[in-house]
């Protein structure tokens, strides 16, 4: 069952669009769908996640059917299909970030943010999750924020603190 | 100190922008290739050069070029595999971070080589800074006039995109990404046929990673016979290593190949040595699907010669006491660490990634990682590090990608070396949740084999 949230009709601004159209430019005709994926990653810089309505308009402007975004969109990892905080932090929890001290980071991560992963903070600002390899082993541990997906290497406890509390107070 | 082709300049600022890419002598391959080498020129370099796929399967470049079908008409592409996900590989990102023009003065040359008219650097989503430099050096290189229509006066034209993944480790399989290109769900394709005859939109498509082709920028200005210069027997050149772990210096290290392993370990111009002075125990030297060795492994062959960071070298002595060589992912454990935990780790990624395709990966890869957690949190019984080998010896070698033997390859290997580690968990359950086995003799030289003569 859906709760009332996801079934929320949405509506694509004409900002939005515009940066669908560039997108499909890059394929060749009749090959749009390949546009797929960096749609929903505009979708979810937009609204934070991607809901049914979102993507069933995905399918629309591609001229394809929603199934085909829906088993994309659950196919891959960064696809929110559920609403989440406002920043979504992902520590990398793969064996090279381990080494050097991900688990802690991950422990004092649910620690200062009083939720458990996946769940979302009472003031709405804060999830986070452990993800798989992002690519910086050598720079661990590491986690990211969408949707900008800047990038945080060499944490320490007191510098995930630090980075808490910076957001808390933008 | 070894040769630098790729990361000579890496320290230079403003290094990541056209001007001073240029004034470093970025470009000029671009210049060579198209006006004065055809595009067989371009090829036949590349194969002279012995430069081998970087991405993790080291198949020679050129000859993967010289495969792709040339059917009038119909349309060539050459996709960039820039989806670096696999543990303990990073060097691809460092590359794309700081300086992009190497990638994009690659993707050109290669494009000219193989008649590409358009081409698509696939970059994994979770890179979107990498992703939004790349497409500023893209616009840069476009307004000078290396890319679009026309390139430099010589009539040839090219666009250049670049395409975010969605967050899948197997997308780095070449076929898996290009279903994913098209849009869909990463699951790679059956083959043959393979993508240099039916590839992107069932096109004749190449497939390289980011350092083959930026390798390719060297083997054009110097020529294919210098490059090959470099290096030891079939494994030419320089490569990028990603070093992580428990090392003084963690970093990507561009090496010439045939350096030995012992040297890139403990000196200053590498990784300067194990961390807070202790000692190494294992190391997987080509990310988490090749094979992980014990120390005196690492450092030597059965036979006690010294183990050289190499293709061959590497994988001397086959599984049985060698590894590959892989994406140049080198990870070191620390007396420390613990070996069971770390094969769950990694036999839990790949439960995570495996797409679902291949009954015996999507059900091995979970049972791994199921008795894995089991041996680690101290319920394990000895039967289970039997149907640990069991399960593994299935999924090698009956999945439709490389992805299942990945997954097989780290939980062999450690049983194979580390079984005391294994068994020591299953007798001592309570010990082994508050402290490590430790280094035992996994650092000791190994003992010759002396078989006894008859009599």
């Amino acid at each position: 069952m859906l709760k009332v949230e996801e079934t929320q009709p949405v509506e694509f601004s004409s900002a939005l669009l515009a940066k669908f159209d560039e997108v499909v430019k890059r394929y060749p005709e009749g090959k749009q769908k390949s546009a797929l994926l960096p749609l929903l990653h505009l979708v979810q810089a937009e609204f934070g996640w991607t809901s049914v309505p979102a993507m069933d308009k995905v399918a629309e402007f591609l001229n394809i059917q929603s199934i085909e975004v829906y088993e994309v969109a659950s196919f891959y990892t960064m696809y929110f299909l559920q609403p989440k905080g406002k920043y979504v932090l992902e520590v990398c929890r793969t064996g090279p970030c381990c080494l050097v001290g991900a688990e802690k980071i991950m422990d004092r991560l649910e620690q200062k943010l009083g939720v458990k992963e996946g769940e979302i903070t009472e003031d709405g600002l804060f999830s986070w999750r452990g993800v798989e390899c992002l690519a910086a082993c050598g720079f661990g541990p590491v986690l990211q924020i969408g949707p900008e997906y800047t990038f945080y290497e060499n944490l320490t406890e007191q510098s995930v603190d630090q980075l808490i509390d910076d957001l808390r107070k933008k | 100190m070894g040769r630098k082709l790729l990361l000579e300049h890496i320290n230079v600022p403003g290094i990541d922008t056209l001007a001073v890419y240029r004034e470093k002598g970025g470009y000029r391959a671009v210049e060579k290739a198209l006006k004065t080498l055809t595009s067989e020129d371009v090829v036949e370099e590349v194969k002279k050069s012995g430069l081998r796929g970087r991405g993790g399967a080291g198949f020679p470049t050129g000859m993967k070029w010289s495969f792709l079908a040339k059917p009038e008409g119909v349309a060539r592409y050459l996709v960039c595999n820039a989806d670096e996900s696999e543990p303990g590989t990073f060097k691809d990102r460092y590359l794309m971070t700081h300086i992009p023009h190497a990638l994009i003065e690659g993707m050109i040359v290669s494009s000219y080589a193989l008649g590409a008219n358009t081409s698509y650097i696939y970059v994994r989503g979770e890179m979107m800074p990498q992703i939004r430099i790349l497409e500023k050096a893209i616009a840069e290189a476009k307004a000078a006039g290396f890319l679009g229509k026309n390139i430099l006066g010589t009539g040839y034209d090219l666009e250049l995109y670049v395409q975010p993944g969605g967050g899948a480790y197997i997308c780095g399989e070449e076929t898996a990404l290009l279903e994913s290109l098209e849009g869909k769900r990463g699951n790679p394709r059956i083959k043959p046929p393979f993508p240099a005859i039916a590839g992107l939109y069932g096109c004749p498509t190449v497939v390289n990673n980011v350092e083959s082709i930026a390798a390719v920028v060297p083997i054009i200005n110097d020529g294919g016979d210098e490059y090959a210069k470099i290096g030891i027997g079939r494994s030419t050149g320089t490569k990028l290593i990603s070093a992580s772990g428990n090392l003084v210096k963690p970093g990507v290290y561009e090496i010439e190949l045939g350096l030995p392993v012992e040297e890139f370990i403990y000196s200053d111009e590498y990784c300067g040595g194990i961390a807070n002075g202790k000692r190494l125990k294992a190391t997987v030297a080509g990310g988490s699907s090749v094979p992980i060795l014990p120390a005196n492994l690492t450092l030597k062959y059965a036979n006690g010669e010294p183990r050289l960071m190499s293709y061959e070298s590497l994988s001397e002595g086959g599984f049985a006491t060698g590894t590959m060589m892989g994406s140049g992912g080198f990870i070191a454990f620390d007396e420390d660490q613990c070996i069971v935990r770390n094969t769950w780790n990694f036999a839990r990624f790949y439960h995570h990634e495996s797409c679902g395709q291949c009954s015996p990966c999507r059900e091995g890869t979970g049972w791994m990682e199921k008795i894995l957690h089991k041996l680690e949190h101290g319920h394990g019984t000895s039967a289970d590090i039997d149907l640990l080998w069991d399960v593994q010896r299935k999924i090698e070698g009956n999945t439709i990608c490389p992805l299942g033997d990945a997954a097989a390859w780290p939980v062999a290997s450690a049983i194979r070396h580390f079984r005391d580690e294994f068994e020591w968990h299953v007798k001592e359950p309570m010990k082994s949740q508050s402290s490590n086995y430790g280094l035992a003799d996994y650092a000791n030289p190994i003992e010759k084999v002396v078989v006894a003569e008859e009599k």
